[in-house]
């Protein structure tokens, strides 16, 4: 028997938002998350604004032990554990109490994949300058855990008590993806009953300068922060660097219904390919027969016929790929002008979170589901041209929009020419 | 400084290390740090490593091993601080 996957919890934290509730009346309002950083300017950044959560640092003491708070430290981990955590506790489970000792028993049947782009450069910061200095003990014990890619799984599925495949996964800017692929597949392998999945990511000064150095951030709109993230707008300069987590508690249907839990969407199914830098493809491009039969292989491993999409999720990050990306679309579904299903981008409200860029945008997507809406696009008064040759303005919300949503394509592309696709859906208790 | 002048001291430096908080206040020289006070055995690094900061010694790897129980500890700072 093919086993049906999916979600019962959501835990984001995003530029304008954190958690579900603040997360979900930004969405639907359309409210930006993109501020100006004053000290960007004196590091001669082009771009001078980004999409910086909300965080309050001192909020983790409610999501992790004393003992292990003391000492806690990079901006990624910290946006991780509180939403992977978030996401087990509206899944309807409880977090053991306190720490470590006394944790409940060990979950055999539930796993966790969570990536990230980079270890924390704030702790690599740290570590170059004590060990540059002669001082590597005075370090402690409490780095390796931090400097490891694999921190932010440890640290959840530790608190959490998880036995099965703990993964951390990168795949640049598809990483968030390809972790909620992944996990849909054990489950759908009979590997696991549940695993938790998602991603995060911190944009600091020195990953910010790196692609600021690429040419490829905004820059023109540094005197109107909320305007400069512009996906598919004529005026599109860029995109703007954000950060934050999401994460989402997926689990094999009978086990939810078992437990009776709350069923907020079906993860139909999705694909992961790359287009081996081949074909137009290549380190920082998308290659379009890649991406095409990425998007035609998630519509089909879903079962569903690509005229029943009903709103796309885009990439679409603010550059001159937009339209590329449209065209994509098109060609995949075989879907152009006014037969093209709605399509939105998280990113004009948040800006690019890298690799949590497709968490976040997945817990937008299952927001939109349960609550049957379309979130606006924002700063897109002036579509590209190249765009509306392919499809109708008609596709392109700037206000929400409340509508029957069924179905949901999801993408996202990496750097590597990495893309994944995931279709979700409505739940239907009918099958 | 006195023994107990470092024993006072001391509590503040495994206070972030035990969830035995409680078990703290009464602490005395056979109070076993990993036994006792539940302290993460990868922990006693960061004891030494705050030690060192707080008493403004140098504790080697040999003196830091003898350190296990609250006695001990005091002993080896006692002896840096000299």
């Amino acid at each position: 028997m093919s086993r049906r996957v999916v979600i019962t919890g959501l835990g984001v934290v995003s530029p304008n938002g954190v958690g579900i509730p603040d997360f979900l009346a930004a969405i639907r309002t359309g409210a930006s998350g993109i501020k100006w950083e004053p000290s960007y300017k004196d590091l001669h950044f082009n771009c001078q604004v980004a999409g910086i959560p909300h965080f309050e640092w001192d909020q983790l003491k409610r999501y992790v032990s004393e003992i292990t708070f003391h000492g806690l430290q990079g901006h990624a981990l910290g946006y991780g554990i509180r939403a992977a955590l978030d996401a087990w506790t509206d899944a309807g489970n409880t977090l053991a109490a306190g720490n470590t000792l006394g944790a409940a028993e060990t979950l055999w049947d539930t796993g966790c994949v969570f990536g990230s782009s980079v270890a924390e450069v704030d702790v690599v910061k740290k570590i170059i300058g004590r060990v540059d200095a002669g001082e590597a003990k005075k370090l402690g014990s409490r780095v390796v855990e931090q400097l490891m890619n694999s921190g932010i799984t440890a640290y959840i599925s530790g608190r959490l008590g998880l036995g099965g495949r703990i993964i951390a996964n990168s795949a640049a800017c598809a990483t968030g993806t390809q972790a909620i692929l992944m996990g849909y597949e054990y489950i759908q392998q009979g590997l696991a009953k549940r695993m938790v999945v998602g991603s995060s990511e911190h944009v600091d000064p020195y990953i910010f300068g790196a692609f600021d150095s690429m040419r490829i951030l905004s820059r023109k709109f540094n005197h109107a922060p909320e305007q400069a993230s512009r996906p598919m707008s004529k005026t599109a300069g860029g995109f703007v660097p954000g950060s934050g987590a999401g994460a989402l508690v997926l689990e094999d249907l009978d086990f939810a219904l078992q437990r009776k839990a709350r069923i907020y969407a079906e993860l139909l199914g999705g694909a992961c390919n790359s287009g081996g830098q081949r074909n137009g493809g290549s380190m920082t491009a998308p290659g379009a027969p890649g991406v095409i039969k990425c998007i035609s292989d998630a519509v089909s491993n879903a079962g569903i016929s690509s005229a029943s999409i009903d709103l796309i999720s885009g990439h679409l990050t603010a550059t001159a790929a937009d339209a590329v990306e449209i065209q994509n679309w098109c060609l995949a579904l075989d879907r152009n002008g006014c037969n093209f299903p709605l399509i939105n981008s998280l990113k004009s409200m948040i800006g690019h979170s890298l690799s949590a860029a497709g968490s976040i945008e997945a817990v937008g997507v299952v927001l939109q589901i349960v609550h049957q809406f379309v979130h606006p696009n924002i700063n897109l008064e002036d579509p590209n041209p190249e765009i509306l040759k392919l499809i109708d303005i008609g596709s392109l919300p700037q206000t929400m929009v409340e509508k029957e949503i069924k179905t949901v394509a999801k993408a996202n592309f990496g750097f590597g020419d990495i893309n994944a696709c995931l279709i979700f859906s409505k739940y239907n208790n009918n099958g | 400084m006195d023994r107990r002048a470092i024993l006072e001291e001391l509590k503040k430096v495994l206070y972030p290390y035990t969830e035995n908080k409680e078990m703290l206040k009464n602490i005395d020289d056979s109070t076993d740090l990993v036994k006792d006070l539940k302290i993460n055995s990868a922990n006693l690094v960061d004891i030494i490593i705050d030690a060192e900061a707080k008493y403004n010694v140098e504790i080697d790897f040999d003196s830091a091993e003898n350190m296990i129980t609250v006695g001990s500890c005091i002993d080896v700072i006692a002896e840096k601080m000299k």
